[in-house]
């Protein structure tokens, strides 16, 4: 059940290294054999690459739990990356940050739906912000 | 523009995917938690779609180019669809820096019509507006 105190919690830094080996890996995975990934010695990401995040970021960096949504109930609605210049390449280290932009409710066709944004931005070594993440959730039910 | 036809995806495409991103949820490939959750199989995952399209994107405007990426999930998708992504330039327009920028709208539609994923990307042109 969504926690409606959720909006509002920010999660640490975390730190997220972009590999070539991760980007050619993702490149495979979604199909692409676009050379930019694959050919290149300082590949950029692939325009959803940054949800690798996964790997990074967990308990006090990962406010997504406060928001509690359950797993069989809940759904990937929508997810946006903005990147504020070229896509950041491998070697590159980032630092990202996370935190729960708003918990909403409205009435579905089929009942009740509970609706929750992270939004997790990235920034250079130099503090740059290089890119933004806008994941939003929903539950059921 | 050309389609990108993808499928019949397979058990190792979600797999593949879920080892690539980072995304364990076990709904993508444990028969027994899909069936707990109501479903028939293991369901593909929205962002394996999302990345299907960024492939499509990023092949006919340029991987370094991409500024924004934004997808909605629309209907659910399992091993043994055929996924077509396609497209079209929307909008042409000057960015804040004065940068030339292509707005995309895309749709990733699944053998029967159903559309599984809408998306919107916006990349940076050489092209004359």
């Amino acid at each position: 059940m969504v926690d409606d105190s959720a909006a509002g919690v920010t999660g640490e830094p975390f730190v997220l290294d972009v590999e070539r080996g991760k980007i050619r890996e993702f490149a495979a995975a979604t199909h692409s054999a676009n050379p930019a990934y694959l050919g290149d010695e300082h590949p950029v990401v692939p325009p959803t690459f940054l949800t690798t995040a996964f790997f990074w970021q967990s308990g006090a960096s990962d406010p997504w739990a406060a928001v509690a949504m359950g797993q069989h109930r809940g759904l990937h609605a929508e997810q946006e990356f903005v990147f504020h210049g070229p896509p950041p390449r491998a070697g590159t280290r980032l630092v990202g940050q996370s935190r729960i932009e708003s918990v909403t409710r409205k009435e579905g066709r089929s009942g009740p739906l509970a609706f929750a944004v992270m939004v997790t931005e990235f920034r250079d070594e130099a503090g740059r912000l290089v890119a933004t993440a806008r994941l939003t959730g929903v539950e059921t039910g | 523009m050309t389609p990108f036809v993808v499928g019949p995806l397979t058990r190792t495409d979600l797999v593949r995917y879920q080892g690539a991103s980072g995304d364990f949820n076990p709904i993508h490939h444990d028969e027994g938690f899909a069936r707990e959750a109501g479903l028939d199989a293991p369901l593909s995952l929205g962002m394996l779609q999302a990345g299907f399209l960024a492939t499509w994107a990023t092949d006919r405007f340029g991987a370094q180019n991409v500024r924004a990426f934004r997808v909605r999930f629309a209907a659910r998708v399992f091993p043994g669809d055929t996924l077509t992504c396609d497209g079209a330039v929307t909008g042409r327009r000057a960015g804040d820096g004065g940068e030339r920028l292509l707005d995309v709208e895309m749709t990733c539609t699944k053998q029967d019509g159903t559309v599984a994923v809408y998306g919107w990307a916006t990349f940076t042109t050489d092209e004359d507006a």
